[in-house]
């Protein structure tokens, strides 16, 4: 019972495992190079950030294996994750909206912006349409108080959103995963 | 125009390219340090300036500096703290995203004036896009000679490393921010020692804000005297202020802190005025942390005299009557805002940010929040209020880091300045789910003013 047990979770977890390609191995080595000898875990969070460009969010399996590439134990890479708000712990839409609602973004209508984008997209904060192509999340202050209100998309912040601007985005996201029509 | 020391040349096109801003007299400050002058020479050049931190604390930098300690044979680093997360600040941000040239020329001359031979910008995950501006600057700095081996031929090397958090206001205590450089969570340690003696992997460390090592370029360019003359009194040289909320020109603004509150809230300048020809109703002065101020006591002092935009004159009156320059983030609220919804989100946002590791802060914070949030909601008793009192009080000064200081701080000047409106919600629990107080009496005597 044990083994099979063992056996399926091993199995569930492979699932989720994606090695890094040569590529991002050698970006982890040049990450590494920047600390002194011995410090290779000061790479953690970049290696993290790393590691889910792969999947868009990070397995146990996952921090096991940077844990691996780092040396460290794998409790020292779950606490890091846990902590940073940036991780994702469970999978996340294609495109997520994290859109921002401390004080300067509230005063200038975030809450409306929430509003609009829950119906249109039919989900409620925190989460994620059936197709897979959108999540909503609400965050703390972003640093864009004077271009507010606003949302992180990405790499990239998307200002002064308007419900207009927000069904552009939607559009554009949509065609851009080849999902229009 | 006031004096420009850092935006100068912001506009200028394909300043973010390294032929432009050399062409506009860059990297001289480079030049001057490592050429002429000595490591202990930079540091005092900026302890006569005056300069004093831009992250929101406002400790004087050289003073700083002067606390590093050099052991025999120990490697010293240089941060630089660009871990911009306190509300309504966005300063560090335009500097990096638009002149990252004249930071990475502030991080060499540091560096030099520390013996920094490995520097790190921590800077903020969500600041995704800014990582490659500045890895660009960097490259093309060490491809014309300015890092790397003997800079200079001054025998002084020099790195740059970029590293990314991920998502955690904390990580802007220095502290803090070495544990996360170290690859852990960010959770402040205790001080001392500090990190001028121990620091990041032990060693000793400087940490310092994104527009203080910038401003370490005019510095040496000018000589400290001569920045020292811009201002006054303790606030020396020029700020950037980072203007957002109820105004007609949000944006990043330099100012030598000789201007009142006044003209930077109302003339065509700065911020242009309140927008839809609005009123003032209040305003935090120095990003999310620092105390709201009424409008009445945000442009004159308790003795009636005309509050400046500068360390000194924003504190007037302490916290009684008085607020901080902080970060510079400067959030207007109209006579539309209210301010228990505003502080709402606030208490929100420090609870989220807490690390937990103090109890008082991580109690406190979600307790404050919840509060918050009932009498918001109109499912507030009169007794909340001096609940909230309370327990902001018994968070200030109970933790290791200052984040709960600065969680208690807008929740305990909300309650000082607009106490009336809090008892209002209470009193009114249908009406305030919809409309808002409005201006408090005491709050603006002031007429509508639409230019100036």
């Amino acid at each position: 019972m044990e083994g099979l047990f063992l056996s399926l979770f091993t199995f569930h977890f492979s699932l989720f495992m994606v090695p890094f390609s040569e590529e991002k191995l050698a970006k982890v080595q040049e990450i590494i190079a920047r600390y002194p000898e011995g410090k290779q875990k000061s790479a953690l969070l970049p290696v993290l950030h790393l590691a889910q460009e792969v999947h868009g969010w990070l397995s146990a399996e996952t921090m096991d294996y940077v844990a691996s590439l780092l040396q460290l134990e794998p409790i020292e890479v779950y606490e890091v994750a846990t902590f940073y708000s940036m991780y994702n712990l469970k999978p996340v839409g294609k495109y997520m909206f994290e859109v921002c609602q401390t004080g300067p973004c509230m005063i200038n209508g975030s809450d409306d912006i929430v509003d609009y984008i829950k119906q249109r997209l039919g989900i409620g904060v925190g989460e994620t349409t059936p197709d897979g192509l959108f999540t909503l999340k609400t965050v703390e202050c972003l640093g864009a108080c004077g271009y507010a209100p606003m949302m992180q998309l990405g790499k990239h912040y998307k200002e002064h959103l308007t419900r207009e601007k927000v069904d552009q985005i939607i559009e554009e996201c949509r065609k851009q995963a080849g999902q229009l029509n | 125009m006031g004096v420009k020391l850092l935006l100068e040349k912001a506009h200028v096109e394909g300043i973010r390219s390294y032929e432009v801003y050399r062409r506009e007299g860059g990297y001289r400050a480079v030049e001057k340090a490592l050429k002429t002058m000595s490591p202990d020479a930079v540091t005092e050049e900026v302890k006569k300036s005056g300069l004093r931190g831009r992250g929101g604390a406002g400790f004087p930098s050289g003073m700083k500096w002067s606390f590093l300690a050099k052991p025999e044979g120990v490697p010293r680093h240089l941060v630089c703290n660009a871990d911009e997360s306190e509300p309504g600040t966005f300063k560090d941000r335009y500097l990096m995203e638009f002149l990252p040239h004249l930071l990475i020329e502030g991080l060499i001359v540091s560096s030099f004036a520390l013996g920094s031979n490995a520097t790190y910008i921590y800077i903020r995950g969500e600041y995704a896009w800014i990582p490659d501006i500045l890895e660009q600057a960097i490259a093309e700095a060490k491809a014309n000679g300015w890092l790397g081996k003997n800079i200079l031929g001054s025998g002084f090397d020099c790195e740059i490393y970029v590293q990314r958090g991920a998502g955690a206001y904390i990580c802007g205590e220095e502290t803090a921010l070495i544990e996360s450089l170290e690859g852990k969570r960010g959770n402040p340690r205790i001080k001392p020692p500090f990190p001028a003696v121990k620091g990041v992997w032990d060693r000793p460390t400087v940490v310092n804000n994104v527009e203080t090592l910038a401003a370490v370029v005019p510095i040496i360019n000018m000589g400290g005297e001569e920045y020292a003359k811009i201002g006054v009194g303790r606030s020396t040289g020029t700020k950037l202020i980072s203007a957002c909320g109820n105004i007609n020109k949000p944006g990043v603004y330099e100012i030598d802190m000789t201007i009142s509150v006044e003209e930077f809230i109302y003339s065509d300048e700065y911020c242009g005025g309140i927008k839809n020809g609005k009123r003032l109703k209040a305003c935090i002065p120095g990003g999310s942390s620092v105390p709201i101020l009424p409008a009445n006591l945000l442009l004159k002092t308790a003795k009636g005299e005309t509050r400046y935009m500068n360390y000194e004159s924003l504190s007037d009156g302490g916290f009684a009557t008085g607020s901080m320059m902080g970060s510079g983030g400067f959030i207007v609220l109209d006579e539309d805002q209210c301010v228990v919804k505003n502080t709402y989100t606030l208490a929100r946002f420090y609870r989220h940010e807490s690390c937990g590791q103090c109890s008082p802060c991580r109690e406190g914070t979600g307790w404050m929040e919840k509060i918050l949030k009932n009498i918001d909601m109109g499912k507030g008793k009169m007794s909340d209020i001096d609940l909230l009192w309370d327990i902001q009080r018994k968070i200030e000064g109970n933790t290791i880091c200052p984040l709960g200081d600065a969680a208690a701080w807008p929740v305990a000047a909300a309650i000082r300045h607009f106490r009336d409106e809090f008892e209002w919600h209470v009193k009114n629990p249908q009406e305030c789910l919809t409309r808002n107080y409005g201006l408090a009496n005491y709050a603006d005597p002031l007429e509508v003013k639409s230019e100036m």
